[in-house]
């Protein structure tokens, strides 16, 4: 190992990922004074976080009639009654302020005409608990995410916060179960870095592209995750994974759950509204994963669209050229450059596809990474926290509702710096790190880094993507599930025989993608397994076999640990069923229609 | 032949990377099929083209506009006419 050196650095607080929770989280830290790093693979506007053109909830009723009340409901039914109360009303509660705050840092809603935030309906929100249409999400035109990184990413400099570009975070830095520091890799020199710090926030984001047909940028291989897990922590809630009804068939790119919100309509091969069957008031506006199912039902029901009946048709040409250009530009766009439509005319060929995973790395409202020991089932880890899609609050429970996730990102982004502020006092001297800290991260950089094993990295990754696409997409089962985690151990194998060709440490993307593939291999496990064990049916979790939620046996979140090898064993949290304060009633289980 | 160096190469493929998996596709798909035959001035106008924002290059892509740099106005023809 006497080969690397490590370049040390020491700040009060180091964030991993700098979309949108890790640079709220930055700004809110830099604001009050800590000593404050963020680190990202990816320059800050180039995060997924760009890539949310919806938009963000928050009960404002600007648009008529609100109440976080009524969020707070629909975010719990959205759930299917997998969140946290407390998290939720928190979340519901904050969400006014928190936008409106982003506002005065400059973020530029759309308006109506006589100056108030313009809001729009999305799939799930609802007025008096589910009988009116909530008209609830603010938006910047279809540039939401990136205006909302761009603000951050300003306010965070102007508050003095260090930024560590292109820097490629490897592993925790461990000490008797509490995080003392992270280490990265500085992809533009070669450098290795070993970062101390009183506390480290993972905001690293989603593992969508664990699956094969997924919405997310290449770039969104849930890091932290693996890093959580290879520091022997669980995750949390991995089996539940959102397939967006309408990614554009074959590419996998996103459009957007606003077309429906301004009068999109699904149909089938028959040319009929489908979604009237199914939800008969939220019709097209049903929950994600309602719309998935359904879509996915007329499919296999042979009334699917396109040569192979394999697809849906997504109509937006009765809203008019007008409608759709103000309202949706960048979906007329989108569409025609991957789907070869012109959506004043065609409709779009549309697929559910994994879009968002309400599972990760298992928090508390203030962001605090907890884990069950013994009879603590909130025990703390020291010196760790988690935001943004890494984490695991839970909010979104089992089901997340579209424009709740920038929601989430901002309100846990700030409560993770409020909470750094009142815990960690600026100045305050570090212990020594131990002797071996930083070991763990250089023995995988230099195993892959000089590994000659016969399977090509792109070929391992490929298999993974495979397994999971055909063995835990919309509809599960256990024979399928048994099967799959059978052939993702072959996968685990294929890993530990990749071969490199490049041995640089600048620029070297083979190197890179690999540790990334190791991070989308642990987490597609802990996916895949859970949703083996997991026997009912529950949001985006659908087993065939298993097709009623089962509350008296599952209405829990189940923890995963994964091993190197891919072994998987399992222990569970209590859902919090209880809210936060008296300022709202909690909601019993129920069963849930649209 | 391509004269960029594998860690120049790396640079680029490492910055077409970005948050939108429309623009992953898109600028990916450039670097395979030209890494080999561009020469230094273009490869230069795609460094340059990388710098932009996401929401820019997707207006572009779309034919909303287009970059006052010609090297990066070439590129982007390049790939919208396939």
């Amino acid at each position: 190992m006497s080969a690397y050196q490590f370049v040390d650095h020491t700040y009060d607080v180091v964030v991993v990922g700098a979309g949108g929770s890790g640079l709220r989280a930055t700004m809110g830290l830099a604001e009050a004074g800590l000593e404050t790093a963020c680190l990202s693979k990816v320059f800050p506007t180039r995060s997924h976080t760009v890539a949310a053109q919806g938009g963000i909830s928050a009960a404002l009723g600007n648009m008529g009639e609100d109440d976080w009340r009524f969020h707070f409901y629909d975010t719990i039914k959205g759930s299917d009654w997998l969140g946290d109360q407390d998290a939720i009303e928190f979340m519901c509660k904050e969400a006014p302020s928190a936008v409106l705050e982003l506002e005065h840092f400059g973020v530029p809603f759309s308006r109506t005409e006589d100056g108030r935030i313009y809001q729009r309906p999305f799939g799930g929100m609802t007025t008096h608990y589910g009988k009116g249409i909530a008209q609830r999400t603010c938006a910047a035109a279809d540039r939401t995410g990136h205006a909302m990184l761009h603000t951050l990413y300003q306010q965070s400099l102007k508050h003095n916060a260090n930024f560590f570009i292109e820097y490629f975070a490897i592993d925790l830095i461990m000490q008797d179960g509490e995080c003392r520091g992270v280490v990265a890799l500085d992809l533009a020199t070669g450098t290795l870095h070993r970062f101390r710090a009183h506390m480290v926030i993972l905001a690293t984001g989603g593992y969508g592209r664990a699956y094969f047909s997924c919405t997310s940028a290449h770039t969104c291989t849930g890091d932290g995750g693996g890093m959580v897990l290879r520091a022997g922590l669980p995750v949390q809630d991995m089996e539940f994974v959102q397939f967006h009804p309408t990614g554009i068939y074959g590419a996998g790119c996103l459009i957007t759950e606003g077309v429906r919100g301004e009068g999109g309509i699904l149909r089938n091969a028959d040319g009929e509204r489908f979604m009237e069957r199914y939800a008969p008031n939220a019709k097209d506006l049903a929950s994600r994963d309602v719309v998935s199912r359904s879509m996915t039902v007329e499919i296999r029901e042979g009334r699917g669209v396109g040569a192979e009946q394999d697809h849906i048709f997504l109509h937006l040409e009765h809203l008019g050229a007008d409608v759709i250009h103000k309202r949706l530009p960048g979906i007329a766009e989108t569409a025609r450059i991957f789907a070869g439509v012109d959506v004043t005319r065609q409709p779009i060929p549309v697929l559910p596809t994994v879009h968002y995973n309400m599972g990760g790395i298992p928090c508390n409202v203030h962001g605090e990474v907890v884990t069950r020991r013994g009879d603590d089932a909130n025990a703390v880890v020291p010196g760790l926290m988690a935001v943004g899609e890494a984490a695991c609050v839970s909010v979104h429970g089992a089901n997340r509702l579209g424009s709740n996730s920038l929601l989430d990102l901002v309100v846990f982004g700030r409560a993770a710096a409020r909470h750094c502020a009142e815990v960690v006092k600026p100045g305050v001297g570090h212990r020594a790190l131990p002797a071996d800290a930083g070991d763990l991260s250089l023995s995988r950089l230099d195993r892959y880094r000089h590994a000659k094993g016969p399977q090509r990295t792109a070929a391992v990754r490929l298999a993974m993507q495979r397994v999971m696409q055909n063995d835990a997409a919309v509809f599960r089962t256990g024979s399928s599930l048994e099967e799959g985690c059978q052939k993702l151990a072959g996968v685990f194998q294929g890993l530990g025989e990749v071969g490199l060709e490049d041995r640089s440490l600048v620029f070297n993307t083979d190197l890179i993608e690999t540790l990334e593939l190791e991070n989308l291999l642990l987490q597609a496990a802990a996916t895949i397994h859970s949703a083996r064990n997991r026997t009912e049916s529950r949001g985006a979790h659908a087993r065939e076999d298993f097709p009623e939620r089962d509350d008296e046996q599952w209405m829990k979140h189940t923890l995963a640990w994964v091993g190197g090898d891919g072994q998987v064993c399992f222990d569970y949290r209590p859902v919090q069923l209880q809210t936060l304060t008296a300022d709202v009633e909690a909601v019993p289980p129920k069963a849930r229609t649209y | 032949m391509s004269r960029a160096s594998a860690a120049e190469l790396g640079r680029l493929r490492w910055r077409c990377r970005r948050g939108m998996k429309e623009l992953d596709l898109l600028l990916a798909g450039w670097l395979d099929r030209h890494q080999d035959s561009a020469g230094e001035p273009e490869l230069a106008a795609f460094a340059r083209l990388l710098e932009q924002q996401d929401p820019l290059l997707m207006a572009w892509f779309a034919g909303r506009g287009s970059p006052e740099d010609p090297g990066e106005a070439a590129i982007i023809r390049d790939i919208t006419d396939r």
